[in-house]
């Protein structure tokens, strides 16, 4: 055991390739939330009379709300009085018209992330759009969808120039009193995206954001909601990024996803936030609330996530099948190293009749990781034919971290199908021997042997994410092994 | 001129878990020999075997073995591989998720890394396979599944093989490849071995019987009894074997340890 307990010191030490700080203007609200706050950043982003009631409305049900600690992670107390809920890039309050307008810095930083936001250079049909801290920098692709009649824009635009679509569904999967998370996205989001997919449309090219936080001290908020009108389809990728801080940063964002009339909406997310050193100093709270709703017969919801950093992941994306013969996928791989902290997994609740549910779910844990499977599963009395799988899998990378599964299912009608799997693995000496004698080494063994456990998973992924998720899947478990 | 020595094992010792099992082994094997270890259950051949690829479940208390010169033990298992050591395991494992392919090909890149040579792409290591796997008579399908996974005990073993042969490597050491085998697989394992004996390359031939033997012909036999080899010959000291069993050289070993003690 050896070679491999020095090859856990050698690399655990290796640094987040994103930690960096981009030097630029900030223009940030003093820590601390009241109505005065969300009055201020809802006139900051000239937002109409309705949109700002709804913010007050939602920060008055928050302040009556308790944060939930069912969860299975541990954490100090936040101060939500300490964060502040505004940072932007100060030569973005102008709004930049078009890409020659945003601040070469930042446009820099995204390089640095290799997300190019050029057209040009932009990977071939991922239109993209970056949000830095809270403000969405630029969208790619933009006249290209629009002729089309697909809007991929920032929410605060949505919000100005779409207000009929925004009001229709904003809200309406998850409510602003939904939980206590979810109610302080209502009351303080500062951006995101809002994709809206007109009747018929199959989307083009996968649509992408990237979020980064930057700023110290700020919380990041975004809310993102998306649209697939009957017979239309999209695909979304999102991929986050945040620079090495030794205090923690709240992220909590809420997106919603609307599908009409076989209509399929694939969401997929790349989560890499800045997961603390190896003492499990700073690092994201990544307390996500992300919920589709299949409104309409037929349609199809796919969730895919890769979360592989945050010190803290609350999130459960969710689907409520409501649409007759209506599809819920998840697919989910959770890497917890160090001291990383996840409680994760879906909840699903079938109301239409034949709806199906599959969800796979890979959790590994390494070194003091600590890793939770939560899923729920609820059949109503109306859903006749309810199918449900699910898949929960577990790899353990060394002695001291945990893997736990938490199940519930609720069953309100006779006629459902259920299936639940779990198992747990620890990844095998002999395995690793067994590569060790092909001439691998040891660090590219146990990259191997846990991109396998994960394979049904990545295949879900865009093409060029499966590649870039398996990478990181590699740097976040390097050194892992002992 | 005399042939390379490839391995030289000098009055090694082993243990596992603080119990001596190798009580002083030595061997020496030229490049292009084929030397066969028989001996009973728990004499040590499987243990022999692990300590020469390198598993760190075995302590060496004493004794040196030098391969192509250097020492091997000082090598990691991974080092050893990419130097040309090979090990066909008893039990291959599964390693669900990985194909075949993918996996060879990553072992094979990096033995070639090793090297200074060039690595292969996807599209030109599989042409190389599709010529490998003819000779181990493995169905193609195996190659795209998982890592031995679903595979049943003669694939296993003849997967092993096409490794071999894919791999290319100076020592080639078989733990009992034979065990599990009905006599056509072990016919199909034999002739693959044999297609690949060549003037520079040694074979170590672990068996609990005569019969691979009959396929593979040994150019030495080498008998261990608790963890010491205790008698060598040529390919004649087999059927000797086969006819008498161990029960005579145990019997023997017994009293030249009692002698000694």
């Amino acid at each position: 055991m050896t070679t491999d307990s020095r090859t856990i010191e050698e690399l655990a030490t290796r640094d987040y390739k994103f930690g960096f700080v981009t030097d630029i203007e900030q223009e940030t609200f003093p820590p601390g939330l009241d109505e005065q706050v969300v009055r201020r950043l809802s006139a900051l982003k000239g937002e109409p009379e309705w949109m700002t009631e709804w913010r007050l409305r939602a920060l008055a049900h928050w302040q009556t709300m308790k944060e939930p600690t069912w969860a299975n992670v541990r954490y100090d107390p936040i101060d939500y009085q300490a964060i502040s809920y505004y940072a932007a890039p100060r030569s973005a309050s102008g709004k930049p018209r078009s890409l020659d307008e945003v601040d070469p810095e930042l446009l820099r930083t995204y390089e640095k992330l290799g997300i190019p936001l050029h057209e040009r250079g932009a990977l071939a049909g991922v239109a993209v759009d970056a949000v830095f801290d809270s403000v969405s920098v630029a969208t790619t692709f933009k006249a290209r969808l629009g002729e089309m009649g697909i809007i991929f824009c920032p929410m605060s635009e949505a919000i100005r120039e779409h207000p009929e679509l925004v009001r229709r569904y904003l809200g309406s999967v998850v409510p602003p009193n939904d939980n206590f998370f979810a109610a302080l996205n209502s009351a303080v989001f500062s951006d995101g995206s809002f994709v809206f997919v007109p009747r018929g449309v199959k989307c083009p090219m996968e649509l992408s954001t990237y979020f980064r936080i930057n700023a110290r001290n700020t919380g990041q908020f975004e809310r993102t909601l998306i649209v697939a009108e009957a017979g239309a389809s999209v695909s979304y990728l999102e991929g986050c990024t945040a620079p090495m801080r030794d205090e923690n940063q709240l992220h909590a964002a809420v997106v919603e996803l609307v599908a009409l009339d076989e209509a399929s909406i694939k969401y997929s997310t790349v989560q890499n936030w800045y997961p603390g050193d190896k003492d499990g100093k700073g690092g994201i709270y990544n307390f996500v609330t992300k919920r589709g709703k299949c409104a309409g017969r037929h349609s199809k919801i796919t969730w895919t996530q890769v979360e592989t950093g945050s010190a803290i992941t609350w999130k459960y994306p969710s689907c409520i099948l409501q649409g007759d013969d209506s599809v819920g996928e998840f697919y989910s791989v959770a890497v917890t190293n160090h001291r990383q902290q996840a409680d994760t997994g879906t909840k699903m609740i079938h109301l239409g009749k034949n709806t199906r549910r599959n969800i796979v779910s890979k959790g590994i844990s390494a070194g003091h990781g600590q890793n939770t499977y939560r899923g729920q599963v609820k059949i109503l009395r109306a859903a006749e034919g309810a199918r449900n799988f699910s898949q929960c899998d577990s790899m353990l990378i060394g002695d001291q971290c945990g893997a736990h599964t938490f199940p519930y299912i609720d069953v309100q009608n006779p006629t459902a199908q259920m299936e639940h799997e779990a198992s747990t693995s620890k990844i095998g000496e002999d395995q690793i021997f067994y590569c060790n004698q092909r001439g691998i080494d040891t660090e590219d063994a146990v990259s191997m042997i846990v991109n396998g456990f994960c394979k049904e998973v990545f295949r879900e992924l865009p093409m060029e994410f499966a590649v870039e998720a398996q990478k990181l899947l590699a740097v976040s478990l390097e050194g892992s092994v002992g | 001129m005399q042939p390379a020595t490839q391995l030289e094992i000098q009055d090694l010792h082993a243990s596992v878990d603080g119990n001596e099992i190798l009580h002083g082994v030595d061997l020496k094997v030229a490049a292009g020999e084929v030397h066969a270890i028989m001996g009973p259950n728990g004499s040590g051949k499987s243990t022999l075997a692990q300590v020469l690829a390198g598993k760190d479940d075995y302590d060496v208390s004493a004794g040196r073995v030098l391969y192509g010169g250097r020492d091997l033990l000082e090598m990691s298992p991974e080092e050893r591989a990419r130097e040309g050591l090979f090990l066909a395991f008893q039990y291959p494992v599964e390693i669900p998720g990985v194909s075949n392919t993918y996996f060879l090909r990553a072992a094979l890149n990096a033995v070639r890394k090793h090297r200074g040579q060039s690595e292969y792409d996807a599209l030109s290591f599989l042409k190389l396979v599709r010529e490998k796997v003819k000779l181990v008579g493995l169905d193609e399908s195996l190659l795209q599944r998982p890592v031995n996974e679903g595979f049943s005990g003669g694939e296993k073993k003849r997967n092993e093989i096409f490794h071999m042969a894919v791999l290319e490597p100076r020592l080639c050491v078989l733990d009992e490849t034979d065990s599990g085998l009905d006599i056509d697989a072990l016919r199909i394992v034999a002739d693959g071995v044999n297609s690949l004996r060549s003037p520079d390359r040694a074979f170590l031939v672990i068996t609990h019987y005569q019969r691979l033997l009959d396929y593979i012909v040994p150019d030495f036999v080498h008998v261990l009894i608790d963890g010491r080899i205790v008698r060598s010959g040529g390919k004649e000291l087999a059927l000797e074997l086969e006819q008498k069993g161990y029960a005579w050289l145990e019997n023997e070993a017994a009293a030249g340890a009692g002698a000694r003690g």
